[in-house]
C-alpha cells in the first residue's frame, strides 16, 4: 500500500516505513538507545530527502522517547533538576545547530556535515563501548577482579557554581552539565538524532551520575530538546513530514517492546558489544560512502522559489 | 454588409489554406489529484486530424511533449578533497521542469528537423536554460547532461519514442505515466503534427496536477502556518507515544 507523503513528495509504501520503524524499535527496546541514528541514514536510503529525514526524525524521537519516559517517571528514575539544567544548555544548543545547519544548507555542504559528525560520533562511540565491553568480558572471566569505582573526582569537580542534584546523588559544578547539554543539542540539530548514545556516556563518565537515574533523565531532556528541533525545522525549514513520523513511531513502538523482551534475555556485556558492533558498522557504511569515489558525482537539488 | 463577409470567407480561406491539418484533442484526464493514495498516475492522450483535403503522400507523425513546472534546479559536482567526496562546483541552472516527458509515433531524428526542434523547443534540453553568466569553471554542458542523467533514472525525464500509435493518418493516442514523485503544477501538453520533419500543426492544453484532501491540508498547514504545524506534529507525537506506553501497560497488567 502506496502512501504519498505531502512533505517529502514521495510515494512510500507503508509497510516499509512500519518495517523501518518497527526495525529500529526492536534494536532501541534491545539496547535502551532512541535509534535515532539509525532512523535518519535508514530514510536517505529509502529515498527521502535528507532534509526532510533529519526533521521528521526529530519529530519521531519525541514520540519515543515520551513513551519511554513514563516507564521512568513510575520507577523514580528521573532527576528532573538535573534535565533541566542539561536541557537548558541543550536549548541554545539545538538553536546554535539549526543555524549552522541552514548556513552550511546554503553552502551545499549540508549532507557532508551530517555525514561527517555521523562518522566522527558513531566511530568514537561505537570504539569505546566496543573496547569496554571486552574488557568487562574479560574482567568477568577473571571473576572477582577490582570493581570500578563510581564517582571518581576529575577536572569536573574542580569548577565553580556547584548545586546539589539530590536525586543523582552529586554535588558538582554547573558548568559541565550546561556544556554537555549544549553539545548533544547542536549534534541532535544537526544529526536528526535524540543524543542519547551522547548523553548517555557524557552523564556516566564526565558528570559521574549513576547508572540507575541515566536513561530517564536523559529521555525527560531528549523530549524537549527534540521538539525545540522539531518546531525550528517546521519553521525555519519546513521539512516536518507528520505522516511520515507517525508511520514510524507506530513501527517503532511496538518494535520497542519486542525488543526489550529481548534484550532482558542478554547479558549486559553482549547486549553492548552487540551494539557496539552496531554503531561501528552504520559508522563504516557512511565513512566507505564518504571515501569511495561515488557512482554519480553529481547531485541536484531543486532552489526553493520565493514565496512557494 | 456584403464586402464584410466575403472578407469573412476569404480570411476563412487562407486560414484553411496555412493549416490544412488541425487537431482535435481528448485527454482521459485534465487534472490528477495527488492523494494519499496516490502511486503515480497514466494520462491517455488522443486526438484526431481534421483536415479539409486529401490525405498527403507523407508520412503523418505526432510528438507529444509533455512539460511539468519549472523552476531553478542547483547541479552540483562532488570533489575529492581532503580524502574524502564533498560537493565542489556549483552551476545554478535557471530553469528546469520537474518533469518532462516527449512520446513519439518513431525516432525523433527520423520525424524532427533539428531547426524545428529549435523552433518549438521540443527534447528536454530546450526546456533547461543554465545562467551563462554563473559559468566559473568552464563547461557547463557537463553539468546539464548530469541533471538530465538523474532525471531520466528516477523517471522524471522521459524519452518514449514509438510511444504514440497513428492509425490510418488520422487518429493517434499515447499514454504517458507520471510518476509517484510527482511536482504538483501546471503540466502543459502540447501535440506536433509532422510531415516531412517539419511541424504542421500544434495544439498545447494544460494538466493540472494539485494535492488534495489530507495532503492539501498537512501541505498548506507547513507553509503557511509554520509554527502551529510544528506545535501540532509535537503534540501528536507526544500523544502518540504516551498512548503507547499506556497501552503496552494495559496489555502487560491486564
Amino acid at each position: 500500500m502506496q502512501f504519498y507523503l505531502p512533505i517529502a513528495e514521495v510515494s512510500v509504501n507503508i509497510f516499509l516505513l512500519f518495517g523501518l520503524g518497527g526495525l529500529v524499535g526492536v534494536l532501541s527496546g534491545i539496547f535502551g538507545v532512541g535509534g535515532g541514528f539509525l532512523i535518519t541514514p535508514l530514510l536517505f536510503f529509502v529515498g527521502i530527502p535528507p532534509a526532510v529525514a533529519v526533521a521528521t526524525s526529530a519529530n519521531q524521537i519525541v514520540a519515543s522517547s515520551v513513551s519511554g519516559l513514563f516507564a521512568h517517571l513510575k520507577r523514580k528514575t528521573v532527576d528532573l533538576k538535573m534535565g533541566s539544567y542539561l536541557l537548558a544548555g541543550g536549548l541554545v544548543g539545538s538553536g546554535f545547530g539549526i543555524l549552522l545547519f541552514n548556513y552550511l544548507k546554503s553552502l551545499g555542504q549540508v549532507d557532508l556535515l551530517v555525514q561527517l559528525c555521523y562518522v566522527v560520533f558513531l566511530g568514537i562511540i561505537g570504539g569505546l563501548m566496543f573496547i569496554e565491553s571486552l574488557r568487562a568480558i574479560r574482567r568477568a572471566r577473571k571473576a572477582g577482579g577490582a570493581r570500578r569505582k563510581r564517582s571518581q573526582h576529575n577536572w569536573v569537580h574542580g569548577l565553580p557554581f556547584k548545586i546539589r542534584f539530590r536525586a543523582s546523588g552529586l554535588y558538582i559544578s554547573v558548568i559541565p552539565v550546561l556544556l554537555v547539554g549544549a553539545a548533544v543539542g547542536v549534534l541532535s540539530a544537526v544529526m536528526g538524532v535524540g543524543g542519547g548514545f551522547i548523553m548517555v556516556p557524557a552523564m556516566i563518565y564526565i558528570l559521574g551520575m549513576p547508572t540507575k537515574v541515566v536513561v530517564g533523565t536523559s529521555l525527560f531532556q531528549i523530549i524537549f530538546v527534540a521538539g525545540f528541533n522539531t518546531l525550528l525545522h517546521a519553521i525555519t525549514n519546513k521539512t516536518v513530514d507528520l505522516p511520515l513520523a507517525l508511520f514510524l513511531l507506530i513501527g517503532g513502538v511496538i518494535g520497542a517492546q519486542f525488543g526489550s523482551s529481548i534484550g532482558v534475555k542478554l547479558k549486559a556485556e553482549t547486549l553492548r558489544i552487540l551494539l557496539a558492533i552496531l554503531v561501528l558498522s552504520v559508522c563504516g557504511k557512511i565513512a566507505l560512502d564518504l571515501l569511495l569515489e561515488p557512482r554519480e558525482l553529481y547531485s541536484i537539488s531543486r532552489v526553493a522559489a520565493g514565496g512557494q | 454588409m456584403r464586402w464584410l463577409l466575403s472578407l469573412l470567407t476569404l480570411l476563412t480561406l487562407t486560414f484553411a489554406a496555412q493549416a490544412e491539418e488541425e487537431i482535435v484533442l481528448g485527454l482521459s484526464q485534465d487534472q490528477v489529484a495527488i492523494t494519499a493514495q496516490f502511486d503515480g498516475s497514466d494520462i491517455l492522450i488522443f486526438g484526431a486530424v481534421k483536415r479539409e483535403i486529401a490525405i498527403p503522400d507523407s508520412d503523418l507523425n505526432v510528438i507529444i511533449a509533455i512539460e511539468g513546472p519549472t523552476g531553478p534546479v542547483e547541479v552540483r559536482r562532488k570533489e575529492r578533497r581532503f580524502g574524502i567526496w564533498m560537493n565542489g562546483a556549483t552551476l545554478e541552472v535557471e530553469r528546469a521542469p520537474a518533469f518532462y516527458a516527449v512520446a513519439a509515433s518513431a525516432p525523433l531524428d527520423d520525424i524532427l528537423r533539428r531547426i524545428e526542434n529549435e523552433r518549438y523547443s521540443i527534447t528536454v534540453d530546450k526546456a533547461i536554460q543554465s545562467v551563462s553568466a554563473t559559468v566559473a569553471f568552464g563547461n557547463t554542458q557537463a553539468f546539464t547532461d548530469a541533471l538530465m542523467r538523474i532525471q531520466a533514472a528516477n523517471g522524471s525525464y522521459q524519452l518514449l519514442e514509438d510511444a504514440v500509435k497513428v492509425d490510418q493518418q488520422t487518429l493517434f493516442r499515447a499514454s504517458i505515466a507520471l510518476p509517484s514523485n510527482l511536482t504538483e503544477g501546471d503540466y502543459s501538453a502540447r501535440i506536433f503534427l509532422l510531415r516531412d520533419g517539419n511541424v504542421v500543426a500544434d495544439m498545447a492544453t494544460t494538466i493540472d496536477v494539485r494535492k488534495v484532501g489530507l495532503e492539501r491540508f498537512l501541505f498548506n498547514l507547513a507553509q503557511d502556518q509554520a509554527p502551529v504545524y510544528g506545535v501540532l506534529s509535537i503534540l501528536i507525537a507526544a500523544l502518540f507515544g504516551w498512548a503507547a506506553s499506556a497501552l503496552f501497560r494495559l496489555i502487560k497488567d491486564g
